[in-house]
């Protein structure tokens, strides 16, 4: 491994060679998905940041973004449904000189895995946490997600689904990342650059992913092909500078778009101390 | 000893920490006690009634041994950490009670399939669900043995004594290190409550998970592999260099996801059942007391052994030939042992804080007459109910 760490990545091609297990391909996205696009960015940003493998632990819970970790030739800890976050605060504390980046989905995150989610944010650990979000339960069909759109179709949803979607950005800024930020998967420059200023960020950093699922979301909801998806979600989104500027001074008739737009952009950079840092001084009165 | 080394522990360090050799504690405290001797590096827990004692003493012990104590959100959770904190190659704990231990179920099924040590202490009250809070029983046997869902082995230790609590908990953690599996320690809350005169021990023997010694394109993380004959493989902790992917999809010996081919699950699910059972005899465990001319045994664990104990007296004391046997490890079920028992004696008596959880076991592998005595309602059951099966 060591000699190819040495390599300088310059394209895509070196960046799987360097960074990916042959042994586990193909793998198992569908036609369309965004996953692969999210695990490329994640690459490239440790790239960028020269994060050593060898001491980089990549976690994640159950669903079709859990399985990433396994592509990636580093240490990886696949876990129970909703409960990497809590894996991870293991690993975090246990090792504070690991690097912890953890995948999980919308379903994984703010579904089943609600409650970890939220104590993850309020601890603050220097992990960085990427969401996938497809809107959907992916893996096991299109069952309707926390996240679903309201009028959008799942298989368990068949009249449209008619709970209000969580906004997992929102409740991380809430309850305590200290950097936060949204990103549809067709851009590729901002997620790098995200996910390089998470891995940076002591502290909790989210990134939410917009992935398109074709298979199970799309085509219930006439998206049937991937470029459907795409424009939706170009038409969907708004970047949070522009979306501000609207909502202070903008006609009453802009405003009203507003209400149905998706913000992205990177909504927090804040500083905390993270809790391994805190133990460490607790530690250190006992010395 | 912990963010610097997890490989070794600095037993004068934790003996200095723990005060007095001898103290008048109870078993929480001694479980807490036995935990750090045995080089506990890590806990995850959660408040519980009546475990959350050990929660407060580790809470209190652990900063200045240099170890690390975190209060989770929940039970799910508490497992989740030492797992994950386990595969940094810390030694881990966490301790709760019935509802707890039922949420453990999940992240406990995950600890059998990724190999990962980790003790769990289970201090019974009455169940099912809210229960008796603050009484004891011994309700959760079975669950120590069958409470996740498909096959594994479980390895369940059950003293019955405040000293034995201690000792039991070093060696639930050095079984951990290694079978590379979790270990249940069950006490009753009579037991964790209960304070007995305890001696902390000069010199305790320990052991640390093996780690592989070939390189990592060699190294096998979930087989014996071409490398090695035993059915425990060695452990690779997580920013070594060996690059381990741990899933709880049924995997290869090399961790891969292999979830399609019947063989795979068969090989890796029967070497994880028989890397403990094939060591049964190894494992068990019996005190025997007066069993030499004994035509009643009397098979006891826990808490109802106290009482068996105090039955034997009377017993022998009228004239009748009853003998003690009590089982110190609950699973691997002794088989053996009571199958011969039960060519020896005409009949076996089994007490119980439960509704019959071991003595089904008894009676599947004795041949003579085996008979319950069983009480629940958090009342400990007397040596005079167990007479009258005598």
């Amino acid at each position: 491994m060591a000699d190819k760490n040495e390599v300088d990545v310059i394209d895509g091609k070196q960046l799987q060679d360097k960074y990916l297990r042959e042994e586990m391909m193909p793998h198992i996205f569908c036609n369309g998905c965004g996953l692969g696009n999210v695990l490329d960015y994640v690459l490239w940003a440790v790239e960028k940041e020269g994060l050593d493998l060898d001491k980089t632990v990549f976690l994640s819970g159950i669903g079709c973004s859990s399985r990433i970790p396994g592509y990636i030739n580093a240490d990886a800890l696949h876990t129970t449904h909703g409960r990497a976050l809590a894996f991870a605060t293991g690993v975090k504390m246990a090792n504070p000189d690991l690097n912890v980046i953890v995948f999980t989905g919308d379903g994984d995150c703010i579904g089943i895995g609600g409650n970890h989610f939220i104590h993850a944010l309020r601890r603050n650990l220097d992990i960085t946490v990427i969401a996938v979000n497809n809107y959907i339960y992916g893996m096991t069909g299109g069952q309707v997600a926390p996240t679903t759109p309201e009028g959008h179709i799942g298989t368990t949803a068949p009249y449209g689904n008619i709970e209000p979607p969580f906004d997992m950005c929102e409740m991380a800024k809430a309850a305590g990342a200290t950097y936060v930020a949204r990103w549809p998967v067709f851009r590729p420059h901002q997620p790098i650059n995200s996910i390089r200023e998470g891995i940076r960020n002591k502290g909790l950093s989210f990134i939410e992913m917009m992935s398109p699922c074709t298979t199970a979301y799309g085509r219930r909801n006439r998206f049937r092909k991937i470029e459907d998806l795409w424009a939706f979600y170009e038409d969907k989104t708004i970047l949070i500078e522009e979306y501000d500027k609207i909502d202070r001074f903008g006609t009453e008739e802009e405003k009203e778009e507003l209400d149905d737009k998706i913000k992205i952009g990177v909504f927090k950079r804040s500083t905390r101390k993270p809790l391994e840092e805190r133990y460490r001084d607790l530690l250190e009165e006992f010395k | 000893m912990f963010w610097d080394d997890k490989m070794t522990t600095d037993l004068e360090k934790v003996k200095e920490v723990l005060g007095p050799k001898k103290q008048f504690v109870h078993g929480d405290t001694a479980v807490c006690y036995g935990a750090l001797l045995a080089g506990c590096d890590f806990y995850g827990g959660y408040p519980i009634t009546p475990a959350s004692e050990i929660a407060e003493m580790i809470a209190s012990l652990m900063p200045k041994v240099g170890g690390v104590n975190i209060q989770m959100e929940d039970e799910i959770a508490s497992m989740a950490s030492i797992i994950g904190a386990s595969w940094t190659g810390a030694k881990v704990m966490t301790a709760t009670s019935g509802p707890g231990f039922s949420l453990m179920q999940e992240n406990i099924g995950f600890a059998y399939m990724s190999e990962t040590p980790a003790v769990v202490v289970n201090v019974q009250r009455s169940g099912p669900s809210t229960g008796q809070p603050t009484l004891g029983a011994e309700g959760d046997m079975m669950q120590a043995r069958y409470g996740s869902h498909g096959d594994y082995q479980s390895i369940t230790l059950s003293p019955n004594t405040i000293q034995e609590t201690l000792e039991f908990t070093i060696k639930a953690f050095n079984l951990a290190e290694e079978y590379r599996s979790p270990v249940f320690l069950m006490i009753s809350a009579d037991l964790g409550h209960m304070r007995e005169m305890i001696t902390i021990p000069d010199e305790v023997d320990l052991v640390y998970r093996k780690t592989p010694k070939v390189p990592p394109e060699e190294y096998v993380p979930f087989g014996k592999g071409k490398y090695g004959k035993e059915k425990v493989p060695e452990f690779a902790p997580f920013g070594t260099g060996y690059r381990t992917y741990v899933t709880g999809l049924t995997h290869n010996e090399f961790g891969f996801p292999a979830t399609d081919d019947q063989q795979d699950h068969d090989k890796l699910i029967r070497r994880q059942i028989e890397k403990i059972t094939d060591d049964r005899e190894k494992l068990t465990d019996i005190e025997e007391r007066m069993m030499d001319d004994a035509e009643i045994a009397l098979v006891s664990y826990g808490i109802a052994s106290r009482s068996a104990l105090g039955a034997l007296k009377i017993a022998r004391d009228q004239g009748k030939k009853v003998g003690y046997f009590r089982l110190k490890t609950i699973w691997p079920f002794p088989k053996k042992k009571i199958n011969e028992l039960s060519q020896k004696v005409d009949k076996i008596v089994v007490p119980e804080m439960n509704t019959g959880h071991v003595y089904h076991r008894v009676k599947e592998y004795a041949d003579c007459e085996v008979k319950l005595v069983s009480k629940i309602g958090g009342e400990i059951i007397s040596p005079k109910e167990i007479l009258e099966e005598v």
